[in-house]
């Protein structure tokens, strides 16, 4: 029983990363209903970058911790102004245009983002630490004789804080009411005069911001490498369960995506010679579709008959 | 800028629109909007009613429309390059037809969503909303709600409120009766000429319901296949013969019975 329980820990904290990388997809299509591909680049530019800058500021001799930040700040920036340079040169002039067609310029634009990012940081995978080992926590060890990573603990924090101050942000301020109005009905957004290419300007800023908080996370574990942007298609699933529009349903459907798959693994994985990690989520979304398309938290439609 | 004489409120000028670079859609309409008038817009479905109020508030070309001759001033400038947003600045605001109330927002945070143009101004804001509020009783009690979930009147005024909220001076409003029950029909158009009396805001009203739109209405212009085909004061176009026969369903001797169906009707003096 200790054992399940390590598991599943194990599979919920780094269901957050999931649920970190669907939280950027879900922010996007809620407010312009363009289902961006290219978020699985855009955490891969932002991990890189972080670690390219950070790379340069040391070697102009600056030390660890300011560097650290400085790089930070940087990367944020350089998210910001892609976000803002992809509403220019990819939205706007396909304002009106099928989804399709959006869908289709976010693979041109994943493309782009990724050949840009290798191009300016190199192709070589780079470690990235973020100064937190990844160890047991002493006192669960200690109190419930559970093995629980203490770098996980601190992703799943970091995610929790990330959630939460989105969740405020759309809740209470001017913009983000702007962000929800516009996310539900354009024209009427337009036509009380909120200027939406600012708008989605902004969302795919915090897109942006959101994929170097899971950047950072899924560099530090695995390193930033080229296989980050697949990591990112695992959130697919998270999407399908949880809801393409709910922020709740990308958190529910992270966890369930990164659990399920870790608890599989161990338990059913034996039986038909294991690897089935990498594949059972898509095998448990295919099931949901079947049963709830719109997801665990997907967004009724209000309807007046 | 001159006079108010000189310079007319609202003029739109021969206005001609094309859809997807096809369909032509207005061909050439003109007309003028006193300032805080209640000016009704008349006619058919697909006389261009609607367009007509979208190249004004520049929601056209989001549904790819575009105006391609004429051209529209208010107070004196030249408004058809506009994005919508500075005309909202500049208080023109159009309440679209259907309402288009932001379903998953309760009514308040419509209503504060209306107010995105007047930046950070709280207390301004604040106040807006207890005019909404004084206007529309109905709405301090569904405050709460989530607005896909009222009634139909219940959105309009939402919508109207939501328009408000921007302190426009003119609101172009399409089709506010539509799918309402004759009584909360009454209820809307007795709040806009109260607000048009007390706040001085001038509306540019399209309605098929003529009959209505002309008793609350103080100029109206008829719209036929994308053309202005009558103009007069509401009072003479309720009196008009071709109106009644056309447009509230009544012929020289009042209301017809079906069992008199057999009667030449009046040919449309305008086509020809």
């Amino acid at each position: 029983m200790q054992f399940f329980f390590e598991v599943l820990i194990g599979g919920l904290l780094s269901g957050v990363l999931y649920a970190l990388v669907a939280l950027g997809f879900v922010l996007i299509y809620k407010a312009s209903g363009v289902f961006n591909f290219a978020q699985g680049a855009m955490v891969f530019f932002a991990a890189l970058s972080f670690v390219g800058f950070q790379e340069v500021l040391q070697r102009w001799g600056l030390p660890a911790a300011p560097a650290f930040w400085l790089a930070f700040v940087l990367t944020l920036g350089a998210m910001v102004v892609l976000g803002i340079l992809t509403e220019r040169i990819v939205l706007r002039p396909l304002v009106n245009q099928p989804p399709i067609t959006l869908f289709m310029a976010t693979i041109g634009l994943t493309y782009l983002v990724e050949g840009i990012a290798q191009g300016i940081w190199g192709a070589n995978v780079r470690g990235l630490d973020l100064g937190i080992a990844d160890e047991p926590v002493e006192w669960v060890m200690e109190s419930a004789g559970l093995l629980v990573s203490r770098f996980d603990v601190f992703a799943a924090a970091m995610a929790g804080a990330l959630v939460l101050s989105l969740a405020l942000f759309f809740q209470y301020t001017r913009t983000g009411r702007a962000l929800r109005a516009v996310a539900d009905d354009h024209q009427a957004a337009l036509s009380i005069g909120i200027p939406l290419q600012r708008i989605w300007a902004i969302v795919w800023a915090v897109a942006g911001f959101v994929a170097l908080v899971a950047g950072l996370i899924w560099g530090a574990r695995n390193g930033v490498q080229f296989a980050l942007t697949y990591t990112a298609l695992k959130a697919l699933p998270v999407l399908i369960l949880g809801g393409f529009t709910s922020v709740p349903g990308a958190i529910v459907g992270g966890l369930i995506v990164g659990a399920s798959e870790k608890l599989a693994e161990v338990y059913i994985g034996p039986m038909v010679g294991g690897g089935i990690e990498s594949w059972f989520p898509y095998v448990l979304a295919l099931a949901f579709l079947l049963l709830r398309p719109e997801g665990l938290f997907g967004e009724k439609h209000i309807d007046r008959v | 800028m001159s006079t108010d004489a000189a310079v007319p409120y609202l003029e739109i000028n021969n206005v001609e629109v094309i859809y997807d670079h096809v369909i032509l859609v207005l061909k050439g309409v003109s007309l003028k909007v006193p300032r805080g008038g209640i000016v009704a817009l008349l006619g058919a479905n697909g006389a261009g009613k609607s367009t007509t109020l979208k190249s004004i508030s520049n929601l056209l070309r989001a549904e790819r429309g575009e105006v391609t001759k004429g051209s529209i001033h208010f107070k004196g400038d030249r408004v058809d390059r506009m994005t919508p947003s500075d005309l909202v600045k500049r208080g023109v605001i159009q309440v679209m037809e259907g309402r288009h109330c932001f379903a998953h927002l309760s009514v308040e945070e419509n209503l504060l969503a209306g107010a995105y143009t007047r930046g950070h101004a709280r207390a301004e804001i604040r106040a807006g909303l207890e005019k909404v509020y004084h206007y529309f009783p109905r709405l301090k009690q569904r405050r709460g709600s989530q607005a896909g979930y009222t009634s139909g009147g219940e959105q309009q005024m939402c919508a109207i409120g939501r328009a408000l909220m921007a302190r426009p001076e003119m609101i172009l409003l399409d089709e506010p009766s539509m799918g309402l029950a004759p009584q909360i029909v009454e209820e809307i158009f007795e709040i806009v000429k109260d607000l048009n009396r007390s706040e001085g805001v001038g509306f540019l009203l399209a309605e098929q319901n003529t009959l209505v739109a002309l008793r609350y209405a103080d100029f109206g212009y008829i719209l036929e296949n994308g053309r202005v085909v009558m103009e007069g004061a509401a009072a003479e176009l309720a009196a008009n013969e071709d109106v009644k026969e056309f447009y509230l369903g009544l012929s020289g001797e009042g209301r017809k019975s079906f069992r008199d169906v057999k009667h030449y009707r009046r040919r449309k003096r305008w086509l020809s």
